[in-house]
């Protein structure tokens, strides 16, 4: 990749000194991110989902659902990574 | 037809030569009103045929319109126009030229009423998106833009044999719905998934399109696999095989960005995840589904454009393209991480995003037609696509670690780019009737039903759950993933090789029988040969001349038999 003389980034050490990366912030994103999940799941005693198939009906059935789809794909993807992964140089020679 | 109907495809053609003859100022002209004029062209065609010719005997439709027709052709104008306003001061001349030919194959293919036209469009798609891959200038992207040509050769070649068995078989160049259930259907079947990136051909896409330059994968990411979409939706639909080659297109586009590190083959793998929708949508064939696809396929290359051209700002800026030298980036880059966010929650079929309008449509498909398999399916996949294109692209590229990098944000025509398609993803996610107005079959479907919005909701925030605990399994590495092309960038070199190996081994062992036989028998030949030698020595005449009759009399024989 060219990277033409006014674009090339300029290295500065780095420091975490962005509101959005101190550790305080971070804490209260997860707390907002949290109450926010609690409420889409409460909320469902409000407004009820139709279940097409009966099961998508459940109280929080999405919430499990989505969570346990989203670990079943990480760990199939680590575990056939361990046979497919090379390093980035494999087909150079 | 009296008046006066302009090919679409022909004003990006002509577009696409302009560029190379003219220069500064006229030459951004020409590319960003080609595509302009091209739009409006293509609103001129009428439902219908409305162009005919006859070429090499056969009655050709070069220009039909319809309303699906039209929609793919309106996606791949615009697209043109806003990959122009993106490129046209950073990419080289000859990349936009080639990209408005690319985009002018797409919409000949939009408009193409017959088979045979088709094929030329295909074919017009595979040379020029070959020569914007091979713009890239690398080493690695001249070796990509050559497996990329020859895979779509091959393709090409495949869907020409298919074309070939229909008009032998039926007489008929007309694109007509059929399924796979002949010989001639699957070749073209085959022909047109190939272009899709379905599998066992999927590698392609990923090994391609992160090969070409910054402003060139905004260009691929658009044409050829929609461009396949609209084929398959004209000729295909409702084949059945198609739901499971998509559901398996879905997964696979999953599963290898999860495991990759390049922040633009995370891209390419999510676009055979998303085209998988549409394939899928495609197999289920009703005109929900249909109209489904046709939507998806809009709302995709838009958001989906988004997202490279976001990936191409900062490329153009940093020259890094691993997740592992990322990160961070929002501190200078607010506008490239804002637009890439929105792109990446509109892939995530986020609500209020155009995703979630068109995403849901597939969905509410597979439920009408009870099939129970393929929803919870593409429910999971939603989720999945939150995990590696929703969260992962952007996190690992504009948040993750303060890489240290803090490049200038995105040039003016970058931004001005990003913004519009940007807007577009909210615009259709907030008045999703403007896109249903152009779609196929009349909708009557509610996309903001409350107890939906909640649905997807709590299945993509907590895939967002998901996605934050699981961090530390998800750790870059400096690596790629095999795929199916490790059988011909690999086994079958190794397999040539071999061959030759062994011819080489053969040619030595023969030679050497060679050799031994004239040490053994050379000296006699050489006595012979000599003056003193029978063959060497000079004949006395009368010998000669009974040899000459002997030879001729032979001869006269051999004539009169």
């Amino acid at each position: 990749m060219k990277v033409s003389e006014e674009n090339s980034p300029q290295q500065k050490q780095p420091q975490d000194d962005h509101w959005l990366v101190r550790p305080a912030t971070i804490r209260k994103l997860w707390i907002v991110f949290i109450a926010v999940l609690a409420v889409t799941v409460l909320a469902q005693l409000i407004i009820s989902i139709k279940g097409y198939f009966g099961v998508d009906g459940w109280l929080g059935f999405a919430a499990v659902f989505g969570f346990l789809s989203c670990v079943a794909m990480v760990l199939v993807a680590k575990g056939l990574g361990l046979l497919i992964k090379r390093p980035e140089s494999y087909y150079d020679d | 037809m009296t008046e006066l109907i302009i090919p679409p495809a022909l004003v990006l053609l002509a577009g696409a030569i302009l560029t190379g003859v003219t220069r500064g100022i006229a030459r951004t002209g020409v590319l960003l009103l080609a595509p302009l004029i091209a739009l409006w062209a293509v609103w001129q065609v009428p439902d219908g045929v409305a162009v005919t010719a006859s070429f090499l005997g056969y009655d050709i439709e070069p220009l039909e319109g319809s309303s699906l027709r039209r929609l793919f052709a309106t996606i791949f104008t615009i697209m043109s126009f806003t990959g122009a306003l993106f490129a046209f001061r950073q990419a080289k001349w000859y990349e936009l030229a080639a990209a408005q030919a690319y985009a002018a194959g797409a919409v000949g293919v939009a408009f193409a009423g017959d088979l045979i036209t088709l094929f030329l469009y295909w074919e017009l798609m595979a040379i020029f998106s070959t020569v914007v891959v091979w713009c890239g200038g690398t080493p690695a992207a001249r070796a990509a833009g050559i497996r990329y040509a020859i895979l779509h050769l091959l393709g090409g070649v495949i869907l020409k044999v298919g074309i070939e068995g229909v008009v032998v078989h039926t007489g008929s160049v007309q694109i007509d719905a059929m399924l796979a259930n002949s010989f001639d259907s699957w070749m073209i079947l085959i022909g047109i998934l190939i272009n899709a990136a379905a599998p066992p051909f999927s590698a392609w896409l990923a090994d391609a399109y992160p090969a070409s330059s910054p402003t060139g994968s905004v260009f691929l990411s658009a044409f050829t696999t929609k461009s396949a979409v609209l084929a398959l939706i004209l000729l295909f639909p409702g084949e059945p095989v198609l739901i499971w080659i998509g559901l398996y297109m879905v997964f696979y586009g999953i599963v290898y960005a999860l495991l990759e590190n390049d922040a633009r083959r995370i891209l390419a793998y999510s676009v055979v995840n998303q085209v998988g929708f549409m394939v899928c949508a495609i197999g289920i064939g009703t005109e929900l589904a249909l109209n489904g696809a046709a939507a998806h396929a809009f709302a995709h290359i838009i958001y989906k454009a988004l997202l490279f051209m976001s990936a191409g700002v900062v490329i153009y800026r940093t020259g890094m393209t691993r997740c592992s030298d990322l990160g961070g980036l929002f501190r200078t880059m607010p506008l490239t991480t804002i637009c890439g966010i929105i792109g990446a929650l509109a892939i995530s079929s986020f609500p209020l995003t155009s995703g979630f309008t068109t995403k849901t449509l597939i969905s509410v498909a597979a439920q009408q037609q009870g099939l129970a398999l393929v929803y919870f399916l593409l429910a999971a996949a939603s989720a999945g696509v939150f995990l590696h294109a929703g969260i992962k692209y952007p996190w690992f590229v504009f948040f993750q670690k303060d890489s240290g990098l803090r490049p200038k944000d995105a040039p003016w025509n970058m931004g001005a780019a990003m913004v519009l398609f940007a807007a577009a993803c909210i615009a259709i996610g907030v008045f999703p009737e403007l896109l249903w107005t152009l779609l196929p079959y009349p909708v009557e479907y509610d996309a903001y039903a409350a107890d939906k919005v909640l649905f997807y909701l709590q299945l993509l925030l907590f895939s967002g759950l998901a996605f934050f605990l699981l961090l530390p399994l998800m750790r870059r590495t400096l690596t790629i993933s095999l795929d199916t092309d490790w059988l011909w960038r690999i086994l079958l070199r190794r397999f040539g090789e071999g061959v030759l190996t062994l011819l080489r081994l053969w040619g030595r062992r023969a030679q050497g029988l060679l050799n031994a036989l004239v040490d053994r028998a050379g000296p006699r030949l050489m006595r012979q040969l000599s003056s003193a030698g029978a063959l060497g020595g000079s004949w006395q005449i009368g010998t000669t001349a009974l040899w000459i009759a002997v030879l001729l009399t032979a001869y006269l024989l051999i004539y009169y038999l």
